[in-house]
């Protein structure tokens, strides 16, 4: 468990043998890359602050996956556990984004200026914007290793950070061991409220201890703004919006996050980036940019079209149902997002979003006057 | 009271010295070193206790009613040999509030060392548990000799079945919340060799749940034999589930009536099982099969955990002693809706589940009866407190059946 160290010191008493796990039923991204060699070579390595090998995997472990969906199966437990498992995090890093090699280098580009367009997706296809992220605060540990004591100092520093912002900015946290049940029902009501982590690859990285302590939400009050403080990761940062002007919910993203890391800095605690992964975050599939940019859109003709998973592929998007990952579509509704973190920028990433939403909304219109799209697919961008 | 065992390891310190006779153990070379493996304060101690101090104000559990700031400062940098902290052992009960009505125990113990290292916390938790029971004044008296009980068959037409199970520890291996892959491994290499030489009608076999077939994990069902991976946030969030199903499995003799599991919440749980009223057969053959076992781990230089003040130790605290939990499915449809039926129960110090066992309601009237107490009184005593406990209840219900009233019988006096 992911605590002291000394435990892991009483383990290197057994063989590497008699310690590797059974991965032959796992199908997971650690799974794949984990073989005994590297786990010989790493579990005596632990970070600074104790995070150890077992600790990184425990979650692959536990949960061999799905023959269909590919999980990561590992987590950070601080910043340092990409370097001091880059055996292990390399090969998995590679195999989840594209083929990224250790020596590529990560763009960041949060000027929303770049972005071109965007402003305009059609509000009767369009039901809504959204775009989010992650941050991870410099000096303190990570969701699956903190103490309570650490926990608590970053809500602390999180919440001086965020009620100090103003204009349309201007907000309130409500942490989620006081908040009172009229709050927690318009929370709800809003769809801003998040719950203890029930998924298994969440729990069994050790990443609900001592729920709610030091959890909460911070929105302003417009409800357009939206900070999360202790879930999966130290903060998960959304911006949104109905309707289709994914322009503004970016500028509104940017600007905020932005105002955010300068509090963060003055303080000493800067945001976890580097130039090699971008934003530093608890799970592998999230470095880089940590964003993912997404639209609810009406796209009943296009999505039983033969070739929509093809069209979706080219574009760089996924798609998902309204309730978020691992959900159905409802009504031909979908939730397209962008499927990149690492390698490309945010301002790269929104903009594949705005021009493949648009595109998909022609697709749609054609086909409701039961024109061909053929000629509209495009090339693997 | 004469124990049919011999004490022959009272002092912990003796621990790993016996292994190191066991052949092909892999761990017998540094068991012996076991005192030695540095066993000392966590590495990040970036904040003091005070910041540390899990909030526990909406908490109704026994480590909640007992561990003050003050305790907590005391105990948090201490390890055991295996480095097992406070806090891996208070974190099944802070994160588990518990139940205004249920009072959970609220922690566990990662190894044998966790009860003496953390004490000061464990033995307000036993004692509040335990119903007094104070491990620092008072001994636990173990006896598992069947031939004592009395009137142990009950009136079939009222029990439908028997059954008592406990749980067992291998001395020198870490408990579940603890254990790394290849001390379960090693549990399951133990047990499943000692099982392996039992005879007669305690011939049986191993499935083991990473290896067994679909046809087989279905005749488990089938029999209500298998266990699953806990889902119990008490459990998993005490570390228990970690790298399931690795090296955890069902033994069952081929009469279907003696059966251990291996790696779920214990090393292992024994259960001996039968249908029918006949508990003192249920009983007998519990005692030889954990005798049996015993000797035949015993040849290859191990041992069960067991001390004088806490009896046969395991994970729970609330397991401590005997751990010993002997019952029935039995009818009553008449006594249960009697308004005195849960005094009736108190007074005998039985308590009452349905028959899906705890958690679950009773389904037409059937009930699960076994005991309360665990530790301070022997597996005998708590049997025949079974025994006479549920005589009493069947009889209550023909009086009833006839139209005669009953009486609430005296409590049976506790420590306390």
């Amino acid at each position: 468990m992911p605590f002291g160290n000394t435990h892991n010191n009483f383990k290197l008493n057994f063989k590497t043998e008699e310690e590797f796990p059974d991965l032959s039923k796992h199908n997971n991204h650690m799974a794949k890359v984990l073989t005994k060699e590297i786990y010989g070579k790493l579990r005596d390595k632990q970070t600074p602050s104790g995070f150890t090998l077992d600790d990184v995997i425990q979650t692959g472990v536990d949960n061999p996956g799905h023959p269909f969906i590919m999980t990561v199966g590992c987590v950070a437990g601080d910043e340092e556990s990409y370097e001091v498992f880059k055996e292990l995090f390399d090969p998995i890093i590679s195999d989840r984004h594209g083929g990224y090699k250790p020596t590529d280098k990560h763009k960041t580009d949060l000027n929303f200026e770049n972005l071109k367009g965007g402003d305009d997706l059609d509000p009767n296809y369009v039901l809504s914007s959204r775009v989010r992220t992650g941050r991870s605060v410099k000096g303190y540990t990570l969701p699956p290793h903190t103490s309570r004591g650490e926990r608590r100092a970053i809500e602390k520093l999180s919440v001086e950070a965020l009620t100090s912002l103003d204009g349309e900015f201007k907000g309130k946290y409500y942490p989620l061991k006081s908040m009172t049940d009229a709050e927690q029902e318009q929370l709800i009501s809003d769809h801003f409220l998040f719950d203890k982590p029930v998924s298994p690859l969440l729990t069994c990285a050790g990443m609900a201890r001592d729920w709610p302590d030091a959890r909460g939400i911070w929105h302003n009050d417009n409800k357009t703004f939206l900070v999360w403080v202790n879930e999966e990761d130290h903060l998960r940062v959304i911006s949104m919006q109905k309707g289709g002007n994914m322009r503004e919910v970016f500028r509104r993203f940017c600007v905020g996050l932005q105002k955010i890391e300068e509090i963060f800095k003055k303080h000493n605690h800067g945001f976890m980036w580097n130039e090699h992964i971008g934003y530093v975050l608890t799970c592998p599939s999230n470095l880089g940019t940590g964003l993912r940019g997404g639209v609810h859109v009406k796209l009943p003709k296009l999505s039983t079209h033969a070739k929509f998973e093809e069209i979706l592929t080219r574009l760089r998007l996924q798609k998902r149902g309204t309730g978020g990952v691992d959900t159905a579509s409802v009504g031909g509704v979908f939730d397209i997002s962008n499927a990149d973190r690492l390698g490309s920028s945010e301002v790269q990433q929104v903009q594949l979003v705005v021009d493949g939403v648009k595109l998909m909304v022609e697709m749609e219109k054609k086909l409701e006057k039961g024109e061909a799209i053929d000629s509209m697919i495009p090339a693997q961008k | 009271m004469a124990s049919s065992f011999t004490r022959l390891f009272s002092s912990k310190r003796n621990v790993g010295i016996l292994s190191l006779v066991g052949a092909g153990s892999v761990t017998a070379g540094f068991l012996l070193h076991r005192d030695h493996v540095t066993a000392g304060a966590p590495v990040r101690r970036m904040y003091p206790a005070s910041a540390e101090f899990p909030d526990l104000r909406k908490h109704n559990n026994c480590m909640a009613s007992h561990l003050t700031p003050a305790v907590y400062a005391k105990l948090c940098d201490r390890a055991t040999p295996n480095g097992y902290t406070l806090d891996q052992a208070i974190q099944t009960g802070v994160d588990n509030p518990g139940h205004p009505f249920i009072k959970t125990v609220g922690m566990v113990a990662g190894d044998e060392e966790s009860y003496e290292v953390f004490a000061e916390l464990l033995n307000p938790v036993i004692k509040e548990r335990h119903n007094g029971y104070d491990p620092t004044t008072m001994k636990h008296p173990t006896d598992l000799d069947a031939s004592k009980i009395q009137s142990g068959q009950f009136d079939e037409r009222y029990v439908l079945s028997s059954r008592v199970r406990t749980g067992r520890s291998i001395r020198g291996l870490s408990l579940p919340p603890a254990c790394t892959r290849a001390e379960r491994r090693e549990v399951e290499r133990v047990v499943v060799d000692a099982l392996a030489g039992l005879k007669a009608d305690l011939t049986g076999k191993y499935y083991s749940l990473t290896l067994m077939t679909e046809k087989e994990q279905q005749q488990l069902i089938d029999d209500h034999f298998l266990f699953d991976k806990p889902v119990s946030p008490l459990l998993t969030c005490a570390g228990m589930a970690r790298d399931w199903p690795d090296a955890r499995g069902i033994w069952h003799n081929n009469e279907k009536t003696f059966l251990v599991w291996i790696n779920e919440e214990d090393h292992t749980r024994v259960i001996s099982m039968e249908k029918g009223g006949n508990m003192k057969r249920v009983f007998e053959r519990f005692c030889r099969g954990l005798k049996e076992v015993e000797r035949l781990i015993q040849e290859k230089g191990w041992e069960f955990m067991w001390s004088e003040s806490l009896g046969y130790i395991l994970t729970c605290p609330s397991n401590l002693g005997t751990g010993l939990r002997a019952g029935v499915h039995v009818k009553l449809p008449l006594l249960s809706k009697d308004p005195r039926f849960s005094k009736i129960l108190d007074n005998l110090r039985l308590q009452k589940r349905g028959t899906g066992g705890v958690d679950t309601a009773a389904v037409g009237g059937t009930f699960d009866i076994s005991n309360l107490d665990r530790l301070g009184h022997s597996e005998v005593q708590l049997v025949q407190t079974v025994v006479d406990g549920v005589n009493y209840l069947i009889e209550c219900e023909k009086r009833l059946e006839r139209g005669q009233d009953i009486k609430v019988p005296p409590p049976i006096r506790q420590f306390k």
